[in-house]
């Protein structure tokens, strides 16, 4: 059984759910009961990390192992800061420089960091999938770190941290993710975490970078798919800008960069469209003068740093909650 | 020669003739002497078939053998014993070997092994271009005189529609149908399986229905030109199964193919039964699965007669091959041992016409690749035929394990499936091939 009391002596009286989960793959799978743990543990978290100190030694003993396939600063540094901020010895491995340029296949390698005794394997990989198959064929803890184009549930719940710290409930609340929605993870990800929350989700991008399929009503808020921004940010209370990759260009997905800009650009007068106050956001790295105009980036409404920090105390709430899990389960 | 065999009792159906009825089948020398009531036959040994249906061997026009060059995948001895066990007597083995069989000197020394190690009638299909590359032509006369019953690239598409016309004509000159995995390559760039709900679900890339419904159009087209026998291969789209029809009601000579796979199985496997996404490489085949609207017309399309034949796309791979990310998974499923029971299991749920299904595994492959005209009455029981003979349960119900396959493959999608429909005996040049072991009724 979890306890947070450790961490948050003060609010907590009892604690009714119980996290069961061995990995976090996705955030498609979270329970609302589920999703509102992670929250309550990222906002403990958040008190943690406000101390003096700014550590506990919740996971003393634990080892973690950031395994990146593919390069990542951010992410890797935020699980990294997480880990170490609650005691656990944290192992980066990358897939150059390692055995996986020697053909080592994906399970052998997770297998492995089992054997060298990985508590929790953060993995980031291009392949779609990838840490399924990887959380299937190990005992370890998988926490997906982003895969291919499929899913970053650590990147989503932080969004959704974010946004509820400044819109409140986002039942009924219009977000828009604008950008390249098909290839994005981010965007995935947060699609499941906002509709569950009751959010009025609107995609938002050139075609060729729309998927056809994921417009949804569910059993609370809703997806939709449009390919005007100037339309779609209207009245909007989130607004996410998407990194523009410049392979897309290359790759005949848009005409030109320029043309990008012109159609899908967050700028001052498309945020002026958007309701007083709508935050803007972006799970970074940015291209400033791209995606983003360099004044909406930094402007008043910009909660991207925010984001960075609040990552932290959810990935910390993450890895709390497997470890905590795993002993239990060990119990 | 094998004794006399007598196969008394069974439901003996024979598309060619248009024969169904409880009949007895009397084969000698090695070929089939007569099909009647009440045959009797002194010293023959005898086959009690009640209960079980007796139809010709099955023909197979799309089976991968993988040798030479992939025997970690399977070999002609260990592909031919699992084909006849899923009641194939007769397979096409398709070229994408190596080396792969576009030119006579490999043509023969792949017959020299087919003549040692086969269990099965084996006919290879050799090569539109050399190394299956598509740039340059295979020496298609050179390959029609060596053996070869038709020709194909398999999974690489001729992309170039220019050598696709040159191909079809060479061929329809040779007297081969050419056999083509009718898919744009740019249309399908870096895709793993059907573009759609599922993929854009996974964040998989699709290969989209307009890949293989432009190149069919194409090749459509070119057949129309060249004059030439045009086989498609593995169509697995409700708008490919109506342009085959058109082709069709226009006298063109086109024949198609359908695999048990995508008869069976939608893209919905890739995502597996459970509430988070499987990636389930086992379902990765190439064309993909598609949607059950396009499942349902397949079934329609093989019931109305618009494809032929039921073919295997047999593709046994190393577990390696699918134990990995979906992206770099191999493409294709082992499905000798599983087609008949999932033919029949569409049968019992009345998806899918007996008598179409019998045909479309016999008499109907047979005559696409006019295998008849090589090897008389073979897809038939009519007196001379060869003594192919495949004597199933129709009714047996059985639960899929692949680790009781004889194919080196065990990729199947249907592992644990429950399957109505058994291969009890396989008789193979008179002689009997197969016998189901008691132990695994």
């Amino acid at each position: 059984m979890l306890e947070l009391s450790e961490l948050h002596q003060e609010t907590r009286t009892e604690e009714a759910v119980a996290w069961h989960r061995k990995d976090l793959l996705d955030t498609d799978c979270l329970s609302p009961a589920e999703i509102e743990l992670v929250m309550e543990t990222a906002a403990a978290m958040d008190e943690v990390r406000s101390r003096p100190v700014g550590k506990v030694a919740t996971l003393r003993g634990c080892t973690v192992v950031t395994l990146f396939y593919e390069q990542s600063t951010r992410t890797r540094a935020s699980f990294e800061v997480a880990a170490k901020a609650m005691g656990a010895d944290v192992v980066n491995m990358t897939a150059s420089g390692s055995s996986v340029e020697k053909g080592e296949s994906l399970i052998d390698t997770v297998r492995t960091l089992e054997a060298i005794g990985a508590d929790v394997v953060v993995m980031r990989h291009g392949r779609s999938g990838a840490p399924y198959l990887a959380a299937r064929n190990t005992s370890a803890s998988i926490v997906n770190g982003g895969d291919g184009t499929h899913a970053h549930p650590t990147q989503a719940l932080l969004d959704l941290y974010t946004m509820r710290r400044h819109v409140g409930d986002l039942a009924g609340k219009k977000v828009v993710i604008v950008g390249d929605i098909l290839h994005s993870r981010v965007a995935r990800s947060n699609i499941w975490t906002l509709m569950a929350q009751g959010a009025e989700v609107v995609l938002c991008g050139p075609a060729t970078l729309l998927p056809r399929t994921l417009a949804a009503t569910g059993e609370r808020g809703s997806c939709t798919v449009t390919t005007n921004f100037d339309d779609a940010v209207e009245g909007a209370d989130v607004v996410m800008a998407l990194r523009m990759q410049k392979e897309r260009q290359q790759g005949g997905l848009i005409a030109s960069i320029r043309d990008y800009i012109r159609g899908y650009q967050l700028n001052s007068a498309r945020l002026d469209r958007a309701r007083p106050g709508a935050l803007v956001m972006h799970p970074g790295p940015m291209n400033e003068g791209i995606e983003i105009a360099p004044e909406v980036a930094h402007g008043l409404a910009s909660v991207i740093e925010e984001q960075v920090s609040n990552g932290v105390s959810v990935r910390m709430a993450v890895l709390y909650l497997l470890t905590a899990g795993r002993r239990a389960h060990a119990a | 020669m094998p004794p006399e065999l007598l196969i008394r009792g069974g439901r003996v159906v024979d598309p060619a003739s248009g024969t169904d009825a409880t009949l007895d089948v009397l084969v000698r020398d090695g070929v089939i002497a007569a099909t009647g009531p009440s045959l009797e036959a002194r010293g023959a040994r005898v086959i009690d078939a009640k209960g079980l249906v007796v139809t010709p061997g099955f023909v197979d026009l799309h089976a991968h053998l993988r040798e030479p060059g992939f025997e970690q995948k399977g070999t002609i001895a260990t592909e031919t014993l699992a084909a006849l066990r899923g009641g194939f007597t007769t397979v096409c083995a398709m070229p994408n070997t190596l080396p792969a069989p576009d030119s006579a000197p490999v043509v023969e020394a792949l017959l020299e092994r087919i003549a040692r190690d086969a269990r099965a009638r084996v006919f290879p299909i050799g090569c539109v271009t050399r190394r299956r590359e598509g740039k340059e032509l295979a020496e298609i006369g050179e390959l029609a005189a060596s053996g070869c019953v038709a020709l194909s690239d398999d999974g690489s598409p001729v992309a170039d529609a220019g050598l696709m016309r040159r191909a079809l004509e060479l061929a329809g000159a040779a007297g081969l149908v050419l056999s083509e995995h009718s898919d744009d390559p740019v249309l399908n760039a870096g895709g793993v399986m059907n573009e759609g709900r599922v993929s854009e679900r996974l964040g998989l890339k699709g290969q989209p229905v307009a890949a293989e419904v432009t190149a069919i159009a194409r090749n459509i087209a070119l057949c129309e030109t060249s004059g030439a026998r045009l086989h498609l291969a593995h169509v697995s789209t409700a708008r490919s199964v109506e342009l085959v029809a058109e082709a069709k009601s226009r006298g063109l000579p086109v024949t198609c193919e359908v695999t048990p796979s995508h008869l069976f199985l939608t893209e919905d496997a890739v995502f597996g039964a459970g509430d988070e996404p499987a990636y389930d490489t086992a379902a990765k085949i190439n064309p993909p699965l598609r949607t059950e609207a396009d499942r349902l017309a397949l079934l329609r399309a093989l019931d109305a007669g618009v494809i032929d034949a039921i073919a295997t796309d047999h593709a046994p791979h190393a577990r390696e091959d699918k134990l990995c990310e979906f992206d770099l998974a191999a493409p294709g499923l082992s499905c000798f041992e599983t087609t008949l029971g999932t033919v029949m299991t569409l049968v019992t749920r009345g998806e899918l016409d007996f008598a179409a299904a019998i045909a479309a595994l016999t008499v109907n492959p047979a005559r696409a690749f006019t295998l008849d005209a090589r090897v008389p009455g073979l897809g038939t029981l009519r007196p001379g035929a060869p003594g192919d003979i495949t004597i199933f349960d129709p009714a047996a119900r059985w639960t899929v394990d692949v680790t009781r396959f004889v194919s080196k493959g065990r990729n199947s999608a249907l592992d644990g499936t429950t399957l109505t429909g058994q291969v009890r005996y396989v008789v193979t040049g008179g002689a009997l091939a197969f016998e189901m072991e008691a132990a695994y009724a």
